[in-house]
């Protein structure tokens, strides 16, 4: 352990975890304010229909209901993107899945709430519904949305980077493959609530279990027409989110607007069934996927297109859709690529951004047909990826700005540690090892809605105790952004953790943060709170150095003490330190703030893909497959992430181990699926996610390539861990097998599938067999940047 | 899942006034002991009972007695976590033992009883969801609606025996005391099973399940296996008991097997059970018992994984159940907790 910090880098418990552990913790149902009414929503029961007529009388004559709201009441539409402003409060004339809200009450208990639904008629006039990708492309008779790139397409890109036909011409050996990623939810413990509470002043707060209040802060004023200066969002403790509660919801709109009406608060938290209805979960993903390579192995090209199953509604699919294609090239060096992707509207919950958003399917997608290429050129799949590997400080072909990688070192971890390279192909029938590689985001180079201000703003005030107080918007939604935040202050000021307070997630209280989305409030919001204890520093500093007789330069703090590095025994106590800053400069506070630089490129659409940095993971699987049952069990795993420094190494770790978790129940069992228009199973048992007996041994390596721009060299670990742990078994499975399950999740009975067309002389193989035949429109094509002008080929 | 619907809840302290409380109240009374299955269903409105007759306060259901040799007397309000623990279940009674240790979670366990688990409600997964998306597809034959979705020609509910104990209960031949208002009686385990989703069990509403009289092992070799998708919560969606009595000259004198969750009751495989008579329990006798098990198990499309890989799997696990009981070479059974 580095002796040149005295927190950072040390594994201190997170500054939450007591509160959590003892049950102390205020979610957001727990909140019980005086008067508190109760509401519910009333869901669509048919995937589409339009909507004739709605008579909530019988409702409204109900005792103990206190308000009735539906569509008409709350017309103004919304949605997390501007591009997509899509979304209903309550449907106002359709309804676009079974789940879509249609009315909300508030009464005085949950079970009143509850029997007022059931008084609510809704008149539906039934219209044919839209479950598969193949079906939105096919019907264009059935339109879901009136607005978008095409019938029932959402959103259409296509881009080209360099000429890809010439790369392709130029290889030696080109593959091309098909995958399929089925959809997933995030499955967080603590169901979506919120609590309104509207004064008789005008104000206006909204307590929510939300990954970004200042965006559900911006939605509520758009909404309700209500201004932005009178309404408070506070996000509670977030009990999971994993990208699920990352969007503005009805339930906490309406919330809000019973609250106005009735003069009351109101709380509606939603059931396990609604969770799954609300969603905005991993898209389904259908992959086509095509590499050109030279004989020794390099990539020329690479040709990548993408079909998603977007559900009802917008999302953040637009970013969701680029994501599918942006960062293959963060991995691999490709001097040409193509990228043609669309998503289409289908009858089913909105899909969304999920640990990973848009990238998880298509590094699958890769990281399996690159094994494939490997197995085709008789080459280690390990020295496919190292000769095709990105150089630290480099530019992709998309223009994305790589500084920091520590991928070789990742490699070479679990390569070593797993014995991969001696054992695969050589263990018994049955047992086998899978390896792959990822790159994630360090936060979204780009807000979510244009705008020119900082991402991250921290402010910290220093009270005459020497207590510290820190004021971030940042929510902690287990991730450990409290404890961040608290470690990096406490490490620049030279206090213990302990003497710091945090004051988190309130637009009234705080300074803006974008939300816990994107990876990015290590990276970013670590920064802006760096830069903050700086400022204090100085100026505690400066008037020890007064009172010291020393060189401001020299002081050191550390240990509740400002003291001279050359005499350690001169000096203060941080408490008298920073009174006499006070009495020198006053009211002892400072502000710090962060902003990427600028790193899209020159087209449109390179918005999505840009980061201050890129965080990188390998892994290495172990899996033992029964031949004759098809389960697949995970024996272990090895993975190592590069995540700059880690501030904590629990932390780290335990993001790596979630993440290895989550991706394991993906690759394995987990399937937002449906059946006659309806989600097949909304509910925790019949949904499968794997429990504490899957989840296999772990060995996690941290590797730190200390960014140049992250707070002391950190980037990010809340979801780059998941993406390599999918493929890995994919192709530990392959190894154990030597079938090829192309399509997510790996059932048992898709294996005993892929075995027994082995056995009839097929390949052995499960999956799409291709893609919709559909023309891309011309894409934007793009010039190369300067060092991919010409492509070498031996 | 909506929080759960008022009721009255009685606590009879003895069995015949519980009797006459769940006739009194019928058809709007319900008997619960341990509650584990009932609650859950009670929040999901599968069960919409006005009246809950408690048995946890019965001493006539609770306790073990007996052991292999004179076989055993269990309470059916013992609990799984107490059946697992009793000596002669650990030490004899593996089928027993397993099939107790398989269900659910250890905290479930604690407080699900024998009865419970024998009388648990059929499962399918039009049924055991929440409210509102059973309104969404116009409710199903078993609650509330009049089709049955898995196969919606029908006339009959197709949902799934979903008991552990029940296969294991058949293949020991085991007894059930049964006491109602109108009696007493002693009755086959088998007895208490009809082959329908709705009217699963052959037992009146009144009827209060008071223990369970298992044979002596008399040197019967006895297994359970239970498939699922994970080691523990998960409900059996294919269970097998099998009991088989070796000669001297390892031929079987004995057998049953009893499979669960492929039917709306346990389903006897009797074809595979006359296969083995006579036979040593070698490979050969063991793929042609499974073979016989195999044709009649017709699970359908009602639970977790696809209904031919259930099937299949009845030929796996029978084959796999019948090699351990043979001692021969055989994969490990599923771990669980």
């Amino acid at each position: 352990m580095s002796d040149e910090f005295s927190v950072i880098g040390k594994p201190l418990p997170k500054v939450d975890g007591m509160g959590k552990c003892t049950g102390q913790t205020k979610f957001a149902d727990d909140l019980n304010l005086p008067r508190m009414l109760h509401g519910r929503l009333l869901r669509s029961v048919h995937a589409h229909a339009r909507i004739r007529h709605i008579n909530t009388s019988r409702a409204e004559r109900l005792p103990g209901v206190h308000a009735v709201l539906t569509g008409k009441d709350l017309p103004v539409k919304f949605g997390i993107l501007p591009v997509s402003q899509d979304e209903e409060t309550l449907a106002v004339d359709k309804v676009r899945f079974v789940g879509d809200p249609v009315a909300a009450v508030a009464a005085i208990d949950e079970e009143t709430a509850e029997r007022a639904l059931e008084h609510i008629d809704v008149d539906y006039e039934p219209l044919p519904a839209i479950m598969s990708i193949k079906e939105a492309l096919a019907r264009e008779d059935v339109r879901i949305h009136d607005y978008g790139d095409g019938p029932n397409i959402h959103k259409m890109v296509s881009l080209e980077f360099g000429d890809v036909a010439e790369g392709f011409a130029e290889a030696a050996h080109v593959r091309e493959d098909v995958f399929f990623f089925e959809g997933s939810n995030h499955l967080p413990m603590e169901q979506h609530s919120a609590v309104a509470s509207y004064e008789h002043d005008g104000k206006l707060t909204v307590w929510s279990s939300t990954q970004t209040p200042h965006y559900v802060h911006r939605a509520l004023e758009k909404v309700l027409g209500h201004p932005a200066s009178q309404i408070r969002v506070i996000a509670t403790p977030v009990g999971g989110g994993f990208g699920g509660k990352s969007d503005p919801f009805s339930h906490e709109i309406a919330a809000a607007r019973l609250s106005m009406i009735t003069g009351r608060p109101v709380k509606i938290t939603c059931t396990r069934e609604e969770v799954f209805y609300i969603h905005r979960g991993r898209h389904p993903v259908l992959m086509w996927v095509k590499t050109g390579l030279a004989r020794d192995g390099r990539i020329t090209a690479m040709h990548f297109k993408t079909f998603l199953d977007g559900g009802a509604y917008g999302s953040y699919g637009v970013a969701s859709t680029y994501y599918t294609g942006a960062l293959q090239t963060t991995t691999y060096k490709i001097p040409r690529y193509k990228f043609e992707g669309l998503r289409v509207f289908t009858n089913k919950p909105p899909c969304g951004p999920k640990r990973g958003h848009g990238t998880p399917q298509p590094r699958y997608a890769l990281e399996c047909h690159l094994d494939k290429i490997a197995a085709d050129l008789g080459i280690d799949p390990v020295e496919l990826r190292r000769r095709n590997m990105v150089e630290p400080f480099s530019t992709t072909v998309n223009y994305l700005r790589i500084t920091s990688c520590g991928l070789l070192e990742c490699v070479d971890k679990v390569v070593e540690a797993s014995g991969f390279q001696e054992r695969r192909g050589r263990l018994p029938r049955g047992r086998g090892l899978g390896f792959a590689v990822s790159a994630y985001l360090c936060g979204a180079g780009l807000p979510i809605y244009w705008n020119d201000m900082p991402q991250s703003e921290v402010q910290i005030k220093v009270d005459r105790g020497g207590g510290v107080t820190v004021y971030s918007m940042a929510i902690d939604i287990g991730q450990g952004s409290d404890s961040v935040l608290v470690f990096t202050v406490a490490e620049v000021l030279g206090i213990a953790p302990a003497d710091i307070k945090l004051v988190t997630a309130d637009t009234d209280l705080t300074p803006i943060d974008l939300g816990s989305y994107s990876s990015r409030v290590t990276f970013m919001a670590g920064n802006a709170a760096v830069e903050a204890a700086t400022k204090i520093r100085d100026m505690v500093f400066q008037a020890a150095a007064e009172k010291l007789n020393v060189p401001a330069a020299r002081l050191v703090a550390r240990g509740r003490r400002v003291y001279d590095r050359e005499d350690v025994a001169r000096g203060l106590t941080w408490v008298d330190a920073i009174r006499a800053a006070e009495a020198r400069v006053g009211t002892l506070a400072a502000t710090g703030s962060y902003k990427a630089p600028k790193l899209s490129g020159p087209y449109k659409g390179s918005g999505v893909g840009p980061s201050p940095a890129y965080s990188y993971s390998a892994s290495v699987v172990e899996v033992s497959c029964d031949p004759e049952t098809g389960a697949v069990v995970v024996e272990k795993v090895w993975i190592a992430h590069d995540v700059g420094r880690a501030i904590n190494p629990l932390l780290v770790e335990g993001q790596v181990e979630g993440s290895v978790y989550m991706a394991l129940g993906e690759v394995l069992m987990e399937e937002q699926t449906f059946r006659r228009g309806v989600h097949k199973f909304p509910s925790m048992l019949e949904y499968k996610s794997p429990t504490t007996l899957e989840t296999p041994e772990m060995h996690t390596f941290i590797v730190e390539s200390v960014d140049p721009e992250g707070p002391f060299g950190a980037k990010e670990a809340g979801q780059g861990p998941l993406l390599p742990v999918i493929p890995a078994v994919a192709n530990a499975v392959a190894d154990a097998l030597g079938v090829r399950i192309d399509e997510i999740p790996i059932t048992p009975e898709k294996v005993l599938a892929a075995l027994a067309d082995r056995r009839k002389g097929g390949s052995g193989r499960v999956g799409p067999r291709d893609v919709p035949t559909i023309q891309f429109k011309d894409p934007i094509r793009v010039a190369p940047p300067p060092g991919w002008e010409r492509v070498p080929v031996p | 899942m909506m929080r759960l619907p008022p009721f009255t809840y009685l606590s009879p302290r003895t069995v015949e006034e519980a009797v006459r409380m769940l006739a009194d109240a019928a058809p709007h009374a319900m008997a619960v002991a341990g509650g584990t299955d009932l609650y859950p269903n009670m929040k999901r409105r599968q069960f919409e009972p006005k009246v809950l007759v408690g048995l946890r306060g019965l001493r006539d259901l609770q306790g073990i007695r007996g052991d292999a040799r004179a076989g055993l007397v269990i309470g059916a309000g013992v609990s799984l976590r107490q059946l697992i623990a009793y000596p002669a279940v650990a030490g004899g009674y593996t089928a027993v033992a397993r099939a107790a240790g398989y269900i659910s979670n250890p905290q479930i366990r604690n407080m699900g009883t024998v009865g419970g688990n024998l009388l648990v409600d059929t499962r399918c997964n039009y049924y055991n969801m929440p409210y509102w998306w059973r309104r969404s597809i116009h409710f199903c034959m078993k609650k509330d609606g009049d089709v049955c979705w898995v196969a919606p020609g029908g006339s009959r509910c197709w949902a799934i025996s979903s008991t552990d104990l029940a296969p294991v209960a058949l293949a020991l031949d085991a007894q059930v005391r049964l006491v109602g208002v109108g009696g007493e009686r002693l009755i086959p385990a088998r007895s208490l099973y009809l082959d329908d989703g709705i009217a699963y069990l052959g037992k009146q509403p009144d009827e209060v399940l008071i223990e369970v009289i298992v044979p002596p092992l008399d040197g019967m070799r006895t297994t359970y296996w239970k498939l699922r998708r994970r080691g523990t919560i998960d409900f059996p969606i294919l269970g097998v008991a099998a009991a088989v009595r070796l000669d001297a000259d390892r031929r079987c004198t004995h057998a049953r097997i009893v499979l669960g969750a492929v039917a709306s009751a346990p389903l006897e495989a009797r074809d595979a059970e006359r296969v083995l008579i006579g036979k040593r329990l070698d490979p050969e006798a063991i793929n042609e018992a499974a073979q016989a098990a195999f044709t009649p198990a017709k699970p359908l499309d009602n639970t977790d994984l696809t209904l031919g890989y259930r099937k299949q799997m009845v030929r796996v696990y029978v084959t796999r159940a019948l090699k351990e009981l043979a001692g021969l070479p055989a994969e490990d059974p599923p771990a669980y907790v």
